[in-house]
């Protein structure tokens, strides 16, 4: 749910990266951060355990610039990834605009990325979203390491819907501002289509 | 699915004013509304030293995860929050399950001011957020929204904001 404030010209809106624990999520953002200028961007919040596992959501406000003199603002968080967070990760994907899923390309983790996409599935319907009708994009992470599923295969194992979908490596950036790029433009036309 | 909330010159006034007006009443250090997606919509008082944006994301963190205690609970919502500090302290409001009203204060004030003070304003602010929600609905239903941002929005306007 985006939000459209004409007094101070800003727009809102909210991008969720869902995936199975240890995916690249919080990397994703943590590379987004070190790349942004800091006028762009607010405080990375990671509310973690000790051992760095996202135990409630990453938080990181970007303010990337203006569009026809409105303020664009995103919003972006991570969701816990590891299993026993259902309940957790299911309020963090109150009022999304957009959804990146990061599937980790490991041939071992093929089955936690399918568990994980049935898992937003039906967070969102519980929700009242469909996956299907929401501004949504897939990164297959981790593309340098040795043991991966090729991209043909895991992109017809888990996108079933012609999604957009990016190679990366989030711990060197590649592929992540291309990801972001593309869910941010589906949230932006998706907005234009209602207004 | 909820639907997006658009907030206009007037409304926003309001609000505006709304929190001024509890902010004088409660001798208050802050204030904040925010939507209950994180989101925020206005504030009053001294924000200088705050990350209002990080505030916000936060709070509505919290809200939820009480929230989904008390579903847990069989409760609906619990509608107050509060939390005592050294010296400052926060109370936190649910106000008609969409946005959320923030209170920090310190020993100026005191807790059963800053309650009964929220009680009243929370009434106003609440009606003011209904009228918001009945326009969108209006203006919706009749195709027309106020010098849309997004009628025009091109692939290069996108292209710039990466740039």
């Amino acid at each position: 749910m985006s939000f459209i404030n004409y007094s101070s010209r800003e727009i809102n809106c909210k991008i969720v990266y869902y995936g199975p624990g240890l995916c690249g999520k919080t990397t994703n953002l943590q590379f987004v951060y070190k790349k942004t200028k800091p006028e762009q961007k607010g405080k990375l919040i990671s509310l973690a355990t000790e051992t760095e596992r996202t135990l409630f959501f990453d938080f990181l406000p970007l303010a990337l610039g203006d569009i026809r003199g409105f303020r664009v603002r995103f919003h972006l968080y991570t969701v816990p990834g590891q299993v026993f967070y259902a309940a957790s990760r299911k309020l963090i994907l109150k009022g999304v605009d957009g959804v990146v899923f990061v599937a980790d390309s490991q041939i071992e983790r093929m089955e936690a990325n399918i568990e994980s996409l049935e898992d937003l599935k039906i967070n969102l319907a519980d929700q009242g979203y469909d996956l299907e009708k929401l501004p949504y994009t897939i990164q297959y992470n981790k593309r340098d390491l040795p043991n991966v599923v090729p991209l043909t295969e895991i992109d017809g194992l888990l996108n079933t819907n012609n999604t957009p979908f990016f190679e990366g490596v989030a711990v060197n950036g590649a592929g992540v501002f291309e990801t972001l790029k593309d869910v941010a433009k589906q949230v932006l036309f998706e907005l234009k289509k209602h207004y | 699915m909820e639907s997006n909330l658009v907030m206009y010159e007037g409304e926003f006034r309001r609000i505006d004013e709304e929190l001024r007006k509890l902010y004088q009443q409660t001798n208050a250090k802050v204030l904040f509304l925010i939507d209950k997606n994180g989101q925020l919509i206005a504030s009053a008082g001294d924000t200088y030293n705050l990350d209002t944006t990080a505030l916000a994301s936060l709070t509505a963190g919290n809200i939820a995860a009480t929230g989904g205690i008390a579903r847990l609970l069989g409760e609906r919502e619990f509608t107050v929050l509060f939390h005592e500090g050294d010296t400052d302290n926060i109370h936190i409001t649910l106000i008609g399950e969409r946005v959320i009203l923030v209170v920090i204060f310190d020993q100026r004030s005191s807790l059963g001011l800053v309650r009964l003070r929220v009680k009243k304003s929370s009434e106003a602010i609440a009606k003011i957020f209904e009228e918001i929600a009945a326009k969108a609905d209006r203006e919706k239903s009749e195709g027309r929204l106020d010098e849309s941002p997004f009628a025009e929005i091109s692939d290069e306007d996108i292209d710039n904001l990466f740039r």
